[in-house]
């Protein structure tokens, strides 16, 4: 008879594993992949039937735009992974700087979108309008396909905010710390996740011309 | 497994709270995976009994031709809620939730899943998910009557309430998910010192493997309600004709998640079945790693079959009897499962208490249910009964007749475990049989009445299918009487029926190492485990009623 003794049986419940924790936090990001694999999957399809439509289509959005938001949000994935590093040494002013750094970076991604859609709207290009309906159905589609990809993305960006602005709360008030900041490794995996499938996007739309 | 486990009777997790609260709030705000367990026991078996009134109601109204009871808008929204009710609320979650919530941990030796908080989120979610399907029922607008499967154009079109359930279905694919990443984590992170992949018990092997799907399929659907919601709202175009989206394109969506969601049912079913026989056959389970293993085929080649719902949707020929092959190689694992059941039973000394007789009716139901299938994954034959009653007959017999099957098998087996308390074994095995012909007076018929040609979710019908549509309806009264004798007596037992010991079958799988009901850490020490999961010798060593 072997008795593991390791725990005292007192604070079950209190349970600390930084391995599963990130185990979870990549079987997550695998169903947020396959999120985006149907709208992927969907494109695709479309794409092949309507290359000519989706092109024409894809004139109309601003490449410059695009490609600010794109730098922005690389950028922002380098100032997570500084924080985290940062956090791990020990230099929590550093962390907090970069955690905000990465904040304004995702805000700033946020009003670009702001504007690109809004100018969008005053062309008269938005689901259902007749603006919008006028045009072939491979344009309807592509133009269907931008608005639902590229707005679930900026979701996921809105989504991101939340959680970066929790951890760096957690951060000031010591709740993570140098030695435990699982939490922060996490957040920062899903927001190289954000900018990952934006890294799909900016090609898809803005630059296939 | 250590032999220092306890049999003197400890506080239960029934009295001892994860939190500092008491009462109503120690449950509602529990991390304990027992007592999450047992909260989605209630609602799911809540909900269960729901989509049963609702199928009684159906065959009611099938009962003579023409209106009955309701009329023919009532009976769309009757069939449209019974299948997304009996689907997304009781048959998706059932087992994983309930008994995979309570066991899982158990059996490998851990106090808890890897995210307990998470856990209970995932319960909250799905109430969620379940109250905006019942919101959806009583606001004005109509229920929904498209049927579960929400196919397009109809579902963009039908002006009743189909944006709500929509959403409903989202949001519990999302606990599910939950769920399934929870699973994962726990069977990777928290197995016992000297439990390794192949000394996990086989119900464990099942939940880990059906847990997989549900993370691989789920994102799918959810994308693709999701589309189906915008659609409704703001006309995108994606899924429709009018505007150059593709209806058949979502039904491939629909399918690449709800068939895998086929094996989300049935495995931890499977998984089931192999901890009950080797315990009432008194014998180690035959060809471990076989079954083992075919659970992860089942998933791996399940998630390639979809399209075989779409056999006469419009597709090439080519994809066409690719789907089909697949559909029959999927068709082995099972064979595997089936057939090293009935070895483990060879020269097995067969202790027949209730749990075995579910077993037993479910091996033939399943089988029933699993042949026709084939019926239906062959490219001829499929065309003729397409859309027919056979098909019906077919999921029930698969689902019901099998996941619905061993749910009560998995109740019956576990259910002093649970809750400490034995019921009356006869009353239990006029249950099964009550249950049984029930289920074939109910079915059976729709086999033949669909190799006749009667549609499925058809309002009215021939004169000629009259006598059979009559069986079928009354084959719902046997089933559905039986079903609330079934609760109606292990409600009594809850309160009334004799202590159980800690092991009242002689299982050897670890919670029967452990008293009943467990305590709130399960393990006073976390065992160190040395034996095979089927192993009987170990009866001998642990102190209890079969030692």
């Amino acid at each position: 008879m072997n008795i593991h003794n390791e725990s005292a049986a007192v604070h079950h419940h209190v349970h600390r594993d930084d391995i599963g924790a990130k185990m979870g936090m990549w079987l997550f990001l695998f169903t947020e992949l396959l999120l985006f694999g149907g709208l992927f999957l969907v494109y695709a399809v479309y794409r092949y039937q309507h290359t000519e439509q989706f092109h024409l289509a894809a004139m109309e959005l601003n490449t410059g735009i695009g490609t600010l938001n794109t730098v922005i949000l690389l950028t922002s994935s380098l100032t997570v992974a500084l924080s985290i590093a940062a956090l791990q040494k020990g230099n929590k002013f550093l962390s907090i700087l970069m955690l905000s750094l990465t904040l304004v970076f995702a805000f700033m991604f946020m009003i670009n979108k702001y504007f690109e859609w809004s100018a969008k709207f005053s062309h008269g290009i938005y689901p259902g309008s007749d603006e919008l309906l006028s045009l072939p159905n491979g344009q309807i589609l592509f133009f269907g396909l931008y608005y639902v990809m590229t707005g679930l993305h900026g979701l996921h960006v809105l989504i991101g905010i939340i959680i970066l602005s929790t951890i760096l709360v957690m951060i000031i008030k010591n709740k993570i710390t140098f030695d435990n900041y699982a939490k922060l490794e996490n957040s920062g995996l899903y927001w190289h996740l954000v900018d990952l499938i934006w890294i799909f996007l900016f090609p898809l739309f803005y630059l296939i011309q | 497994m250590a032999n220092g486990t306890t049999t003197v009777n400890e506080k239960s997790f029934y009295q001892q709270s994860t939190n500092k609260y008491s009462g109503i709030l120690s449950w509602l705000l529990t991390t304990d995976h027992k007592r999450i367990g047992i909260m989605y026991g209630v609602t799911i078996l809540f909900f269960f009994l729901v989509g049963v009134i609702l199928g009684v109601l159906m065959r009611l109204e099938l009962m003579a031709p023409g209106k009955t009871i309701v009329d023919a808008q009532t009976y769309n929204s009757l069939f449209t809620l019974h299948g997304v009710i009996m689907i997304f609320l009781f048959i998706i979650p059932g087992l994983p939730a309930i008994f995979g919530n309570f066991f899982l941990p158990i059996q490998i030796g851990a106090r808890d899943v890897a995210f307990p908080r998470l856990n209970l989120l995932s319960y909250y979610i799905y109430v969620a998910g379940a109250l905006l399907a019942l919101l959806a029922v009583i606001l004005p607008g109509g229920a929904i009557d498209t049927g579960w499967t929400f196919y397009i154009p109809y579902s963009i079109r039908s002006n009743t309430n189909v944006s709500l359930p929509l959403l409903a279905a989202f949001v519990l694919g999302f606990s599910s998910i939950l769920t399934g990443l929870n699973f994962i984590t726990t069977v990777h992170r928290m197995r016992a010192p000297g439990m390794t992949f192949f000394k996990m018990p086989l119900f464990v092997w099942a939940t880990y493997a059906t847990a997989w799907i549900q993370i691989i399929a789920t994102p799918v659907i959810g994308i693709t309600i999701v589309l189906v919601i915008l659609e409704r709202l703001f006309g995108v175009g994606i899924f429709d004709p009018a505007l150059g989206g593709d209806p058949i394109l979502f039904q491939h969506l629909f399918w690449i998640y709800s068939h895998p969601a086929v094996y989300i049912m049935i495995l931890p079913a499977m998984g089931v079945v192999s901890e009950i026989i080797p315990t009432f056959a008194r014998r180690t389970i035959f060809g471990y790693k076989a079954i083992a293993i075919s659970s992860l085929a089942i998933a791996f080649v399940g998630y390639l079959v979809w399209a075989h719902h779409m056999f006469t949707s419009g597709m090439s020929d080519t994809a066409r009897w690719i789907f089909s092959l697949l559909t029959f190689i999927v068709a082995l694992p099972s064979g595997v499962k089936i057939f090293n059941w009935v070895a483990t039973m060879y020269k097995g000394s067969i202790d027949p208490k209730p749990p075995f007789l579910w077993v037993m009716s479910f091996i033939f139901l399943f089988s029933i249910g699993g042949l026709t299938g084939l019926v239906l994954g062959s490219l001829a034959t499929d065309i003729h009964v397409h859309d027919t009653y056979f098909v019906v007959a077919h999921f029930h017999f698969v689902m019901f007749g099998g996941t619905g099957t061993i749910f009560f098998a998995a109740i019956h087996y576990w259910f002093p475990k649970m809750f400490g308390r034995l019921y009356n074994d006869k009353l239990a095995t006029l249950g099964v049989l009550g249950f049984f012909i029930g289920f074939m007076l109910l079915y059976f018929p729709k086999f033949i009445m669909g190799y006749m040609g009667m549609p499925r979710r058809y309002y009215d019908y021939l004169p000629e299918f009259a006598s059979l549509q009559l069986i079928s309806t009354i084959g719902s009264w046997v089933l559905a009487a039986t079903i609330f004798f079934i609760v109606g007596y292990l409600i009594h037992a809850l309160f009334k029926g004799p202590k159980a010991g800690s092991n009242p079958w002689g299982g050897v799988t670890l919670e029967w190492h452990i008293q009943s009901p467990p305590t709130m850490e399960n393990f006073k020490e976390i065992p160190k485990i040395t034996h095979e999961p089927y192993d009987f010798s170990q009866l001998k060593e642990m102190k209890n009623e079969y030692s």
